[in-house]
């Protein structure tokens, strides 16, 4: 456990709050200037900020995302020079606030699993999210992981049976990333009904914070969620708000998200 | 024999690489399909659909003329392109339909590159009642217009894909997002042995059909088992599914042939055994055309069923293993061979068969004469008409002017 994820998730509750988790895609525009826009999602109140690494088939991604990994590509983003060029820079800028790799697991094992955990580290990540990675394939790499102090962090679905997303929840590191609808990434009007009582049954189980993530991407969402987790991941809509209309676009939905979250 | 060294691996390759929404999924089916696989009345459910409406035994054709003029070996042709719809993908699509009915899913979801896979699906939907959407790369949706105008007149949608290299891998992306969305009411069929477990097992085994009845036929027609088998290898079901039955027979060469495209060092090509290394793809790990950076590399190939940067992982396991011997053809090698073919067996085969008949020629004469070669003819060329007699049509020969 790096234990930087727990303090801000310890942060935010101190200060009466649900936890934002901030989505973005490192390398677009390019890897400069997305540096920017991540400084920006810790500048409107994310307490956490997940830097995507692009991948050339983000099969879990809807477009917006998609969009912005082929600009990214094009940018020349890759997960080496998102470790040398980006992390480090935001990390000296947020030094408090932990970030996590959110990428798919080819790109990592492209790298090798022990070496992408000690350089992540050694530049200041604190955890990774990989949505094609289910927990039956994560045994040794999350050992990797584990050792040089990265945390894994799991994610449940709206089909994944209650005893799973039990065992998932008991076992989890950092956080546990609920995802709220079966489907891809990408922003919804509405929320299944069934999110609020899918999230209280991992939270009972879970001895890390529990946010809902995917399709997120108004206060008011935030609002209802985080009567029943402790945090929420906006991502589509931060990429398609920065893609759009800059930095300043992103911080500003953050910090409309963020006064959704205070209770 | 079995490869498959524990549930969906084999060796280094496969397992069930997908997002979490999926899990529960490829669960079910791999239960639905051990319970379907232990209940004697699906598998004669399958035997009939094959004999009454796919037309099963597919014929064992010698192929004298080539024999003649190659020089070496005896060639035998499993003449999977006379199976209804023209191709072996309808041998996985009944299958896996029916299972999708036995589990009580409402609509049917499908990739396709050459659009075999598609006309399959469509196929077997409209057979059996069920809605089917076919996802298919833009490019290769312009390239296989016959496919796309068949799948349309059975009652299918196809979806064009426009994302990255608007081909097959595309089109499986797009299909994987979809069945992310869907996964309640919806199967997807995957086109072949590849993808995440249980897919590479169902699909190879829908498949062994083709190598079973080869088996019995050899002994029929020759009197012993092919001294080597050859087949193209795209996401490699045709190829599983006439080698796995004689994996445990030593004496049987196995060979799979890739698409070489414009040639290995042109970086354009779909050799994923021969060029590829250890990746994940499409919920499996096996062999695939990535830079170092683990970007996937997009394939070229002539043909749209061969175009795709990675391989099954059965299949990759066997290469790495070295019981199945690899080679490729490039496109122009498979355009020579199927004017070949065309002209001295009357066949078209299809542009991914055409590969397989490609390397016939090397393989017949390393063999030598008395030994038996079977390729391994995984369907028709129909489809490939546009494509190919827009380069021209070489002259008649022996005709009066
Ligand atoms: C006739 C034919 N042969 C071969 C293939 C390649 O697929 P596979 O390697 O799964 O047999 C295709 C795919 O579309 C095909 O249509």
């Amino acid at each position: 456990m790096s234990g930087d994820i727990a303090k801000a998730f310890a942060r935010a509750k101190a200060r009466g709050e649900g936890a934002l988790v901030a989505y973005a895609m490192a390398g677009d525009p390019d890897l400069p200037r997305s540096v920017d826009v991540f400084t920006a999602l810790v500048e409107g109140g994310a307490d956490i900020v997940e830097v995507g690494v692009a991948f050339s088939d983000p099969i879990a991604d809807g477009p917006v995302i998609q969009g912005a990994s082929e600009r990214a590509l094009k940018a020349g983003s890759t997960l080496r020079r998102v470790l040398e060029e980006v992390v480090p820079e935001v990390h000296r800028r947020c030094p408090e606030t932990p970030l996590v790799i959110m990428t798919y697991v080819n790109v990592i094992m492209a790298m090798g699993e022990e070496r992408f955990a000690k350089l992540a580290r050694e530049r200041g990540v604190s955890g990774a999210i990989l949505p094609d990675l289910p927990p039956e394939e994560s045994g040794a790499l999350r050992a990797t992981f584990d050792a040089a102090g990265v945390d894994l962090i799991p994610l449940c679905a709206p089909t994944t049976p209650r005893a799973r997303a039990e065992a998932i929840a008991k076992d989890a590191r950092g956080f546990v990333y609920c995802v709220s609808v079966a489907g891809v990434t990408g922003m919804r009007a509405e929320l299944p009904p069934d999110l609020s009582q899918r999230l209280d049954l991992v939270r009972n189980a879970s001895p890390v914070p529990v946010v809902a993530g995917f399709g997120i991407s108004s206060a008011d969402q935030a609002r209802t969620l985080s009567a029943h987790a402790d945090g929420v991941v906006v991502g589509s809509a931060i990429v398609r708000a920065a893609h759009a209309d800059g930095p300043q676009a992103a911080k500003a939905l953050c910090a409309e998200i963020k006064r959704g979250l205070k209770r | 024999m079995n490869t498959e060294t524990a549930a969906g691996r084999f060796g280094r390759f496969g397992g069930r690489y997908v997002p979490e929404t999926l899990v529960p999924a490829l669960m079910e089916l791999e239960e639905a399909y051990a319970a379907a696989r232990a209940d004697p009345t699906f598998d004669a459910e399958v035997a009939r659909v094959l004999r009454e409406f796919v037309g099963r035994p597919t014929t064992l054709t010698p192929a004298r003329r080539l024999t003649e003029s190659w020089g070496g070996a005896h060639v035998w042709l499993k003449r999977e392109d006379l199976a209804h719809t023209g191709a072996h993908k309808i041998n996985n699509t009944v299958g896996q339909v029916l299972l999708a009915k036995r589990m009580g899913k409402q609509r049917i979801i499908a990739e396709t590159g050459a659009g075999q896979h598609g006309v399959a699906t469509a196929t077997a939907c409209a057979l059996f009642g069920l809605p089917c959407e076919v996802y298919m790369g833009a490019l290769d949706v312009e390239r296989q217009a016959l496919n796309v105008f068949r799948m349309r007149a059975l009652g299918a949608v196809v979806r064009p894909v426009e994302s990255g290299s608007r081909t097959l891998k595309d089109a499986m992306n797009e299909a994987m997002r979809t069945w992310v969305s869907q996964v309640s009411d919806t199967h997807y069929v995957i086109g072949s042995a590849a993808g995440p477990h249980p897919y590479p097992t169902v699909v190879r085994d829908f498949q062994a059909i083709i190598g079973k009845e080869l088996r019995t036929q050899a002994q029929a027609a020759f009197g012993k088992l092919p001294d080597a088998i050859v087949a193209c290898v795209g996401g490699g079901s045709n190829a599983i599914g006439v080698l796995h039955p004689f994996i445990g027979d030593a004496s049987v060469r196995l060979i799979g042939v890739e698409a070489g495209g414009h040639g290995l060092d042109s970086g354009q090509h779909g050799a994923s055994l021969t060029l590829g290394s250890e990746g994940v793809l499409h919920g499996s790990r096996s062999l695939v055309l990535q830079d170092g950076d683990g970007q996937i590399q997009e394939a070229h190939s002539i043909s749209a069923g061969l175009d795709y940067p990675g391989v099954g992982p059965e299949l990759a396991h066997l290469a790495k293993t070295g019981r199945m011997e690899v080679r490729t053809a490039t496109d122009d090698e498979a355009l020579a061979a199927f004017y070949e073919v065309a002209r001295m067996e009357g066949i078209l085969p299809a542009l991914e068969t055409s590969h397989a008949f490609a390397r016939g020629k090397e393989l017949a004469r390393e063999l030598g004469v008395g030994k038996y070669l079977v390729i391994n003819c995984s369907g028709r060329g129909d489809k490939d008409v546009a494509t190919i007699s827009a380069r021209g049509v070489p002259p008649a020969v022996g005709v009066k002017a």
